[in-house]
């Protein structure tokens, strides 16, 4: 019979492929919509988008690599047997701060466009703007709950018990960063 | 004390026991059992509601001067006298329509039945991620809610329709009364909802790959648990594009926005303060996940029939291979096909092609999967119980919807017929009577097995036999109205061309009144046979699959203390088996 440990690290990893899978095809309706009424009226708004907002990725990748670095360390401990992951739980907590900074970067790069007099219902390309960003920091708070959980089990199980949980979460947070990424693009060229 | 209290809980979570709380036993429950029953039971209660509003648009539809006794309490604006508004009408219509398809044809039969059976028929103990299962059923319910709100605020239900095209649908009250508050709680409720069968699905299909038990490949999964792994897959992708065209619907609602309302546009002699959008990018993003939605609604019904359908006949099904890879490649061709209900949105003729022929082509695997389930009936020992009878009548109403799909799929013919009872007929025979037969024969094959009773032959076949006859008679007669070009969506027809249909239109209002009153037989007998029923032995069909191994009912681990383990197909009967005519697949003899 296969273990149960190694049954619940594939299926939380085929779960976060699924819901990649969900979230792709969410946002790929998005684009479509964004694509299809920047084509259909003549009230679209070019504007410049904040330059905050590369600061902000620059602070996402890093948050990435910061999780990328407590993975030897997990692996490391998981192969020792029980033994807690020492170090993993620095680098875990300094990604969730990073995706924290990350969301406050954010709501600073609405209150900007706000500022600006550019709100939802302003003009079709500044709420696509809303929209893709909002979306997607709601995403992120999803992986930061996430990381907050995985948090909780390395202080309370083996690193071999929560490995399967880094690995469910490290997958689900490099995907935000390279969704952002995806969003950066198509706001920068298309708005 | 506390702490004692949690370590018991723990141990009991450990051992898989029920949890000793009420709360978490039934109402917060992480069972997947629990969970399956707490869905069939929205279900029930949804489909009583739909079908209450179905009656009411009927009694109008025949006789429209009826004043209908107590309607006027309910809805003093919209029937006062108790004889119907045309605004009435139409949100009785919306209503009917969204919690018919969404509530009851989606979570009866996947999500319902599936979550129930999929993780016992794969040999799990229970779905991948319990605490989103349990999530999935309650935003559920909270949409349900929600939808259901509508009604009780002051301008009433949305009358928009299911589909809710915009830009009625999205420029608030002054397109009808409906379209202010309830229009927006329908956006609301169906963006609820699809984050409900969002985690649904992914719960399925990380269970179906990740957690089947040793031996039971793929290829020895029963037909069910493939129709509604593939059901699944179609939904995570139907529903996560749905929900973004709803976020996009609610936000040129409440925030003012214009992503499908064109500029221009004046409705109720009001200019509206919106410019630039596109109504019909509305209909693809909607009918892109609408499409799907009907294989969400009859492939659970394909599974499900296969599987009991074997079970009855005492022989292995035609062609399982091909069965299966008919249902793969339906789902696969739902998502190419949505364009066929746009043919009169003003579509190029070139684009009307593209989507009329992979419509054609989906028909075949359609019909390969009807001629291989006739095919199998050739020569078979039919065990005649109300299952299999439900399961023949599946048949019947999906090939007579099916084949008035064929006329609607090219583009020429529909333009003719969309717009009529003609689309009516066909629809509600296809999907909404079939996936109804497919609910039905679930109920009266699995009932056994979830409450350990059996439940009344002799009742359910007079109630297949009255709901047989009495759906023919409100549907079939919708195609003839829809070719004589009865318009749909109108409330009434006593002062226009069609005045002579109006006996026909009675005709349909009994039987629908008919069928209505027969589907009392099976709720009397649900409610009777769970109490007082003859008591069930675990394997009472004499069937091969996971679920007939364990007790009646289940244990909250599915499997006691032994864990099963799978050395053959679903599909071992008409063999010599120590039981009987069968082998179980977990029968290790001639493996």
């Amino acid at each position: 019979m296969i273990p149960v440990r190694v049954e619940a690290s594939r299926a939380s990893r085929t779960g976060v492929w699924v819901g990649i899978a969900a979230i792709t095809m969410t946002f790929t309706a998005f684009t479509s919509a964004f694509v299809v009424r920047q084509g259909s009226g003549t009230d679209w708004i070019h504007f410049r988008i904040p330059a905050l907002l590369y600061v902000n990725t620059l602070i996402l990748l890093a948050s990435s690599g910061a999780l990328e670095l407590a993975r030897p360390r997990m692996t490391r401990a998981a192969a020792l047997g029980d033994a807690p992951a020492q170090g993993a739980s620095t680098w875990v907590a300094v990604t969730l701060g990073l995706g924290l900074l990350f969301v406050c970067g954010q709501v600073l790069a609405w209150r900007n466009l706000v500022a600006q007099g550019l709100v939802l219902a302003t003009g079709p390309s500044n709420a696509f703007f809303y929209v893709f960003t909002v979306v997607h920091a709601l995403h992120v708070l999803g992986g930061i709950a996430g990381l907050i959980y995985l948090l909780r089990r390395l202080g309370q199980v083996p690193a071999s018990l929560a490995e399967p949980v880094y690995g469910a979460t490290a997958l689900y947070w490099h995907f935000m960063a390279v969704l952002w990424l995806y969003l950066l693009l198509l706001l920068t060229v298309r708005l | 004390m506390t702490h004692v209290r949690e370590t018991k809980a723990k141990i009991a979570e450990l051992k898989r026991e029920a949890p000793a709380s009420f709360l978490r036993r039934y109402v917060f429950s992480l069972d997947h059992k629990v969970i399956g029953k707490q869905y069939l039971g929205l279900a029930l209660v949804a489909v009583t509601v739909g079908m209450i509003l179905s009656w009411l648009m009927r009694l109008h539809l025949g006789y429209p001067k009826l004043a209908i006794p107590g309607l006027s309490t309910l809805y003093p604006s919209g029937a006062a006298g108790g004889v119907m508004t045309p605004e009435l009408y139409l949100s009785l219509m919306t209503m009917h329509g969204t919690i018919m398809v969404f509530f009851v044809l989606t979570t009866a039969p996947f999500a319902g039945f599936g979550n129930y059976f999929l993780p016992i028929q794969v040999g799990a103990e229970d779905m991948a991620f319990p605490r989103f299962n349990m999530m999935s059923f309650w935003v559920t319910f909270v949409a349900f809610l929600v939808l259901l709100a509508a009604f009780f605020v002051p301008e009433g239900a949305p009358l928009s329709g299911w589909t809710a095209y915009a830009p009625l649908s999205a420029v608030g009250k002054d397109a009808g009364p409906g379209q202010g508050l309830g229009q927006t709680l329908w956006g609301l409720s169906i963006a609820i909802f699809c984050i409900g069968q969002l985690l649904g699905s992914l719960n399925f299909i990380a269970t179906t790959l990740d957690l089947r038990t040793k031996g039971m490949t793929l290829g020895r999964m029963p037909y069910s648990t493939w129709a509604w792994f593939i059901t699944s897959v179609i939904g995570l992708i139907a529903f996560a594009v749905l929900l973004p065209a709803c976020i996009l619907l609610v936000l040129d609602r409440v925030a003012g926005t214009s992503f499908f309302i064109p500029a221009g546009l004046v409705i109720s002699d009001r200019l509206q303060p919106h410019a630039g959008g596109s109504p019909l990018l509305w209909q693809h993003l909607f009918w892109f996940f609408g499409h799907p939605e009907v294989y969400i609604a009859i492939l659970p019904g394909f599974g499900i029939v296969s599987h009991i359908l074997a079970a009855h006949i005492r022989k292995p099904l035609l062609g399982p291979r091909v069965l299966i890879g008919c249902m793969a490649a339906i789902g696969f061709l739902s998502y190419v096909v949505w364009g066929h209900h746009m043919f009169l949105s003003g579509m190029n003729p070139f684009s009307a092609m593209l989507f009329s022929v992979p419509t054609l082509i989906i028909t075949i695997p359609a019909t390969i999967a009807t001629l291989l389930w006739i095919g199998s009936l050739y020569g078979a020992k039919l065990r005649f119980t109300a299952a299999s009878l439900f399961c023949l009548g599946f048949i019947s109403v999906f090939v007579s919807g099916g084949i008035s799909g064929f006329f609607l799929a090219q583009p020429s013919i529909d333009i003719y017929l969309h717009g009529t009872y003609f689309v009516v007929g066909h629809f509600h025979f296809v999907m909404g009577v079939a996936a109804m037969f497919g609910i039905f024969a679930a109920t009266y094959f699995w009932f056994p097995k979830m409450f350990g009773r059996f439940m009344n032959e002799t009742l359910g076949k007079w109630h297949f036999a009255l709901t047989l006859i009495g759906v023919y008679g409100i549907f079939m007669p919708m195609h003839y109205l829809g070719l004589a070009g009865n318009v749909r969506r109108y409330s009434a027809f006593t002062d226009d061309y069609m005045q002579s249909a109006q006996p026909l239109h009675q005709f349909i209002t009994i039987a629908a009144l008919f069928t209505g009153a027969v589907q009392l037989l099976f709720f009397i007998n649900l409610i009777w046979s769970r109490f007082r029923g003859p008591a069930a032995p675990d394997n009472p069909w004499e069937a091969t699959t996971l679920e007939w191994t364990t007790t009646t009912p289940p244990p909250p681990n599915n499997f006691g203390d032994t864990h099963p383990i799978v050395y053959r197909g679903p599909d071992e009967y008409g063999v010599k088996g120590p039981n009987g005519d069968y082998l179980m697949q977990t029968d290790p003899a001639g493996a």
